[in-house]
């Protein structure tokens, strides 16, 4: 198997359904020439040319509006915000036309588009180029959120998005593009949507967590496993929104401690809705408070590097949330 | 010397690492600060690293064409000037607070506090907590230390019958009198209550009691006790003689020398005899390994040594474990029967009473015998009173046929 980075399979998952699949297409500011500013769509212009990779003018809610349409019409669009912070002018096209399309039609129309949008910090983008927005879209029905963190993932997950016969928002940490790198299997390997993955099997508690921090948790687990005889389960979610309900509950049950981790803000964040599911379902279950490791509830990422720094979670914290936990 | 290192910096968003493409100063030149030290090339950029200050090149760290992760050392500088910024961080006020907080987390004891997972656990597993000794902080009772405590009594107990461990009730608080002495419960004594009140309520006891006629063995011992006292230096003691008639009879029906394990019968090879030794306040039951295997002499040798280390106190925890089936010598305190409690997972525990001389009717004509009677209690989910009745008769056969000849000391 090639050694692919987070980006390099992103770039080969949409190369392959291109091929696979004519009617599928990639529109978004400077994904034909140029192959994207992070170089996600590098090639794809010179294989498939400029009919099927298209470059746009700097209107997110344009991108978004000329894929759901051509969705709409059996068309397969990959759209692409150049960075996930600029998606706002596109939201009343994604949540109020993208995601109630189906529902509304009665069935009768739907809206295949995937929606790929770098997210995340720690790459000294400041205010507009380093936020997590999911957590503005995991309260909308009809849509799907999808963010890996792995480069295997990444390619398997971005083809189940854009075979997915509904709207998915494909959200990728633009730290990992080139800091992941991985085996990734050639063949056509579909990962489901809506299934979170099991990455690290441990009996003293449990990390649920997405996108980078699951890097970075595992990192950190397998140094308190050596260090500190602490063996960390870590649940992977995956796809964020609709969650996988049964995994997360099953993980927490099996070691009743269950630490959250997301690089979002901490309050409302999609690590909240986790937390809640858990109390819900697994109250006699637990042996410790669920603790969340998350930003700080201040409105951007800050440009200073000390506090960018400040505001990211790191592999230092975890270690220290793992181990107070642990010690519960 | 001051020297300070310049490390890889983050050249772009996304950017992980860098490869040096070309240094522009070498070891030992004078930089002055901003002027370009390397050319780093990354998949975005290629760019002049400046110098982030003024100084004299000490060492260069990456050679060109190496690949790097931002923020690893990359060269270091010297500077000119000592007395450049060199803040120390404050050992902070953060810190002590912090340090402060810890101590009150350790005080504050956590030893009542229990979490929904473990207060359902203990109430499914009927565990009483206060018995228990938490490994979370300040004491406090953890889930995992609940399952290591539910695990250990699924091993001892076997698979099915995950019993509710009982616990000696502390909840009957009887009021002492004026003029009463209160003794404290100590380690071995707890010990011993926990593992009778486990060995009662679990063990469905049954119990059965035979006459045998030992005139011939009294006879044969007390031929033999005083050349054997003087060539070994120790008793020549009944006991041994009973330990080898049931060693013999365990032999012969194994399923007495047998353990029950909740969803199957585990039958043991070696006959290894556990044999109650008491003292003033402790009783203890250290064991003899294959006794089957031993002659009179060897087993009233082990009889000897593990009686005197019970005195001493120097019976190790080996000494005691490992046994099969109990023999009992009730007989030493002049009681004529008894009901043993077995000695929990074995099958059945043996008691020895006195030997004494009753009249017994022989060929219609009274006669002056020397009689004891041997009291068997036995688990009953194990054992059978068909199997017993045997069993026994084949002890008392044993017994009443010893002789120079049948039974050799040596």
């Amino acid at each position: 198997m090639p050694v692919l980075s987070y980006i390099q399979a992103i770039n080969a998952a949409m190369r392959e359904e291109m091929e696979r699949d004519e009617k599928v297409f990639i529109l978004g500011e400077d994904v034909g020439k140029r192959g994207g500013v992070f170089l996600a769509t590098e090639g794809l212009y010179e294989q498939f040319g400029a009919d099927r990779v298209i470059d746009t003018p700097l209107a997110e809610s344009a991108i978004a509006g000329v894929g759901i349409g051509a969705a709409m019409y059996g068309m397969k669009p990959i759209a692409e915000m150049q960075f996930a912070d600029f998606i706002l002018p596109a939201v009343n096209q994604i949540v109020s036309e993208a995601a109630k399309l189906r529902y509304r039609s009665n069935n009768d129309w739907s809206c295949p588009i995937t929606i790929r949008a770098p997210y995340g910090g720690g790459v000294h983008g400041a205010l507009y180029h380093s936020q997590s927005i999911e957590a503005l879209f995991a309260n909308q029905p009809g849509l799907k959120i999808v963010i890996p963190s792995s480069p295997r993932d990444a390619k398997g997950l971005l083809k189940a998005a854009i075979r997915d016969p509904d709207p998915v928002l494909y959200f990728e940490h633009k730290k990992a593009y080139r800091l992941l790198k991985e085996e990734v299997p050639e063949n056509d390997e579909v990962i489901p949507i809506g299934q979170a993955n099991q990455v690290r099997d441990g009996d003293d508690l449990t990390v649920i967590t997405y996108g980078l921090p699951v890097h970075y948790a595992l990192e950190a687990a397998n140094q308190l496993a050596d260090s500190d005889q602490i063996e960390t389960t870590i649940l992977d979610l995956r796809t964020v929104y609709p969650l996988d309900q049964a995994a997360i509950i099953k993980a927490a049950q099996k070691t009743g401690k269950v630490l959250l981790i997301t690089e979002d803000n901490k309050e409302g964040s999609i690590m909240s809705e986790v937390a809640a599911i858990i109390s819900e379902h697994c109250l006699f279950d637990l042996d410790a408070p669920i603790k969340r490791l998350a930003g700080p509830d201040v409105p951007a990422m800050p440009f200073a590097p000390t506090l960018e720094k400040e505001f990211l979670i790191n592999q230092d914290q975890i270690k220290a949330a793992i181990k107070e936990l642990a010690a519960f | 010397m001051n020297v300070k290192t310049i490390t890889m910096p983050q050249l772009g968003e996304s950017v992980t690492e860098g490869t040096i493409s070309q240094w522009l100063v070498t070891k030992g030149e004078q930089v002055e600060k901003y002027q370009p030290l390397v050319e780093v090339m990354t998949d975005k950029v290629n760019a002049e690293v400046p110098a982030s200050f003024s100084g004299k090149i000490v060492e260069l760290l990456i050679n060109e064409g190496e690949t790097v992760k931002v923020g690893t050392e990359i060269c270091k500088v010297e500077l000119e000037n000592e007395t450049i910024d060199d803040i120390k961080t404050e050992p902070g006020h953060q810190t002590e607070l912090a340090a402060a907080e810890d101590q009150l987390a350790e005080n504050h004891s956590m030893r009542q506090r229990y979490s929904p997972a473990v207060l359902a656990l203990a109430s499914q597993h009927q565990i009483d907590l206060a018995q228990i000794q938490g490994t979370g902080r300040g004491g406090r009772i953890t889930r995992k230390d609940i399952q290591k405590l539910i695990e250990q009594g699924m091993e001892e107990n076997g698979a099915e019958t995950v019993k509710p461990k009982p616990t000696i009730q502390s909840s009957q608080l009887l009021e002492s009198l004026p003029g009463d002495r209160e003794i404290p419960v100590t380690g071995i004594r707890k010990a011993i209550a926990t593992n009778m009140v486990r060995a009662t309520s679990e063990i469905p006891h049954a119990w059965m009691m035979i006459e045998v006629d030992v005139t011939n063995l009294v006879k044969y011992r007390n031929d033999e006790k005083n050349r054997f006292r003087e060539t070994e230096g120790y008793n020549l003691s009944y006991f041994a003689f009973f330990l080898n008639a049931v060693a013999k009879a365990l032999k012969k029906f194994p399923e007495l020398n047998s353990s029950w394990a909740g969803n199957k019968i585990i039958q043991h090879k070696d006959i290894n005899l556990s044999i109650a030794i008491g003292s003033e306040k402790e009783l203890y039951v250290p064991v003899i390994r294959n006794v089957d295997e031993k002659s009179i002499k060897g087993i009233a040798k082990d009889i000897h040594v593990l009686a005197q280390k019970a005195r001493n106190g120097t019976l190790t925890h080996q000494d005691m474990e490992g046994g099969t089936f109990t023999v009992n010598n009730t007989g030493t305190f002049g009681s004529v029967q008894s009901m043993g409690v077995i000695n929990y997972p074995q099958a059945a525990i043996l008691q020895v009473e006195s030997i004494v001389k009753r009249p017994v009717i022989i060929n219609d004509m009274f006669a002056a015998r020397d009689m004891v009677n041997l009291c068997l209690s036995l688990d009953h989910r194990i054992l059978d009173g068909v199997i017993c009745g045997r069993f026994m008769s084949h002890v008392k056969e044993i017994l009443e046929n010893i002789s120079g000849e049948t039974t050799p000391i040596y």
